[in-house]
């Protein structure tokens, strides 16, 4: 078993015909992931070929689901149109929409927030700006490398990718149930703590890597939720001790302004409710190591 | 982007948002000019992007156009917070009964829109914030509904705003809504937004910040850029679309993925304490491909900053795997060389995650000058550090 993505899930993907929504159905497929067709309005009716799979092409959301029996979908939609793509997402009631695309306008992704919560919250949105989330041996919906990890026992929910990555890697010994790259954005559909109650809620996770960043308070929200309802161990990484203040490092969230959201901060809000924190990534491999030795 | 204030009021008057008349001066000579085009009393306001002007003596009321001229000499030149000022607005003074707060802003946490309003504005905002939070309303906004003018009224009440301010008011916090919105600001704040002694309300102040992400639909937002403050390595960078920072160290750093950048620059700076306070010198985030051009595009720009003593490359392959990474070093230094670019320090290279072994042996072969293959991101930013502290 994993959170929100299972080797029974059934992926779309929005922007299939586009050079990443293509080459990552692709890379999606030979994870062993159900991909089962895509949208593009201009090319329904059409079908592309995966080296050997014909995947079809409909024109919405909506009859990409009725045909396929999809519950999930993936969106490479560029920036200029994710807005859309995203609430066609949410008018079709797929159960999990995963949002690729990097550089959407905040004023787009809070209107697409508010479109879903005014819809009843019944589409979970992960992203936007992220790598995605994957099961290993079960599925992979985004962009995050099959081949670097192992399945396990390991929750991981994390704003960045290559950190992401990184501590898959690190421990692909141990191996992950599931790992969710929620993404660095402002605004962002599945925080920290949905993951964190997903996860603590999963009887085939045991303990969970938490990787935060510069910028917002959500590490702190997660440590308050921590305390109140994790019971499993939980092993956290904040990146950005360092970053000049005021600088963007790349994400729109990882701006610091004023002491609030710096990395000093969250590492001391999760250390007061007896969350690990690494100095380095490999220093929290370490501590997750020894937290799964320990079990 | 940050807006300049100036810049600022001329976005509120094209959106029809009452502002005091001004001129912008580079000079103390365009201070006097416009001091004398104004007429009577003005106030001298220092542009910088950044907090506290007034407290630190970059704002002050002039008589005439010789006093406009003398401020202008003070300020002109001055160091605010680290923002040194090379321009001033001259404005009209105004004749101020009342200063109101009034702001637009993404809410994060609770992933929405927020105005925040309150009758007790001025320098002292933040102050007032804390100790009595009851006296600035905070009033969250949808994206899906927006301001129109009843609920710009109700904003306004809800800030404690008095009876005689609340039309002028309502009609500014409607425009400034619009300008939030049509302009994809993620903030606009009036500090202080003032009640006139003849009854009009205006924006004395703007600050305004524009989200990058929408500059596709924002074609004029170019325009506003502040080329005199860019660092000359940055604007270089930003021509070859690399994600650059410069920083204040001696390590450079190349790395891919945003987040595995920040945490090399912290992994750097512990390291480098163990041999004399070493920090890295730029963030360059060189994305998940780490292709041979972006690869030597990225080593151009980082060994071009006189600072920087050694260099430490830190890619995970992922998607691209390391074998790809490593063709994409040798290229760069090959690429490097066609264009006269010597790489005269060392460079320190770790590269993990697929195909690292085979990576590491292609870095091997090619036997690049001054190159040296560490297999941990601890170890490598030790190395890297040690080199810089050494100045090799």
């Amino acid at each position: 078993m994993a959170i929100w993505l299972t080797q029974n899930s059934k992926i779309i993907v929005q922007g299939i015909t586009g050079s990443e929504g293509s080459k990552h159905t692709r890379r999606m497929l030979k994870a062993g992931a159900k991909v089962v067709g895509g949208t593009n309005p201009r090319k329904a009716g059409t079908t592309v070929d995966f080296d050997g799979v014909e995947l079809p092409v409909f024109a919405t959301v909506a009859e990409a689901m009725a045909a396929t029996g999809a519950n999930v979908t993936v969106i490479f939609v560029p920036p200029a149109g994710t807005k859309s793509a995203v609430i066609e997402a949410i008018d079709a009631e797929i159960p999990l929409a995963v949002v690729i695309t990097e550089g959407v306008p905040i004023h787009d992704s809070t209107e697409f927030w508010a479109y879903a919560l005014s819809k009843g919250g019944k589409t979970r949105i992960i992203g936007p700006n992220c790598p995605g989330i994957a099961s290993p041996g079960a599925s992979n919906a985004g962009i995050i490398p099959a081949d670097i990890t192992s399945a396990g026992r390991i929750g991981l929910v994390s704003k960045s990718g290559t950190l992401t990555y990184q501590l898959m890697y690190e421990l692909r010994d141990i191996g992950f149930s599931t790992a969710v790259g929620i993404g660095g954005d402002p605004v962002i559909g599945t925080t920290h703590i949905d993951a964190l109650e997903a996860f603590q809620a999963d009887p085939d996770t045991e303990a969970i890597v938490m990787i935060g960043e510069i910028g917002g308070d959500a590490e702190e929200r997660a440590a308050a939720y921590i305390e109140e309802h994790v019971t499993k161990p939980v092993v956290a990484y904040v990146a950005g001790f360092t970053a000049p203040e005021g600088k963007t490092m790349g994400h729109a969230g990882a701006i610091v302004s004023g002491s609030a959201g710096t990395a000093q901060a969250k590492k001391e809000a999760l250390e007061k409710v007896g969350v690990r924190v690494g100095k380095t990534p490999s220093e929290t491999a370490r501590l997750m190591r020894e937290v799964m030795r320990s079990r | 982007m940050d807006l300049f204030e100036h810049q600022a009021k001329e976005l509120f008057a094209e959106y029809g948002i009452p502002v005091p008349r001004g001129v912008v001066a580079h000079t103390v000579e365009e201070a006097r000019a416009a001091a004398e085009q104004l007429t009577g009393r003005v106030v001298v306001k220092a542009q910088v992007k950044t907090g506290g002007r007034g407290k630190a003596g970059g704002v002050k009321v002039a008589d005439d156009a010789a006093d406009a001229q003398r401020k202008a000499t003070d300020i002109l030149g001055m160091d605010i917070k680290g923002h040194t000022v090379h321009k001033v607005l001259v404005e009209e003074a105004s004749a101020i009964a009342e200063e109101y707060y009034f702001s637009f802003l993404l809410d994060r946490a609770n992933r929405t829109f927020l105005a925040i309003c309150s009758a007790a504005g001025g320098m002292e905002i933040e102050e007032v914030a804390h100790t009595s939070p009851d006296k600035v309303a905070q009033i969250p906004v949808s994206p899906l509904t927006g301001v129109d003018s009843a609920r710009a009224r109700e904003i306004a009440q809800a800030g404690g705003l008095p009876e005689a301010a609340l039309d002028g008011a309502a009609d500014i916090i409607e425009k400034i809504w619009a300008v939030f919105v049509d302009e994809d600001a993620t903030l606009v704040e009036v500090n202080p937004m003032i009640l006139t002694q003849d009854g009009q309300v205006k924006a004395l102040d703007g600050k305004v910040t524009f989200d990058d992400n929408a500059s596709f639909r924002q074609a004029e937002h170019g325009s506003y850029a502040d080329k005199t403050a860019e660092d000359p390595l940055e604007a270089r960078a930003k021509e070859k679309d690399l994600n650059y920072v410069k920083l204040e160290g001696s390590v450079g750093i190349i790395g891919n993925g945003a987040g595995l950048v920040m945490s090399t620059l912290d992994v750097v700076a512990y390291a480098g304490e163990q041999f004399g306070g070493q920090r890295p010198a730029n963030f360059l985030d060189i994305g998940g491909g780490a292709s041979a051009e972006v690869m030597a595009n990225g080593l151009e720009i980082v060994l071009s900053d006189p600072a920087v003593k050694s260099v430490f490359v830190n890619v995970f392959g992922g998607i691209t795997a390391c074998d790809a990474v490593a063709n994409g070093i040798v290229s760069a230094f090959t690429l490097l060389a066609d264009r006269g670019e010597a790489v005269t320090h060392p460079l320190v290279v770790r590269l993990d995650g697929n195909n690292a072994t085979l990576g590491r042996q292609i870095l091997s072969d090619a036997g690049l000058p001054r190159v040296e293959l560490v297999d941990t991101m601890d170890e490598a930013a030790k190395r890297a550090a040690e080199l810089a502290a050494v100045g090799a």
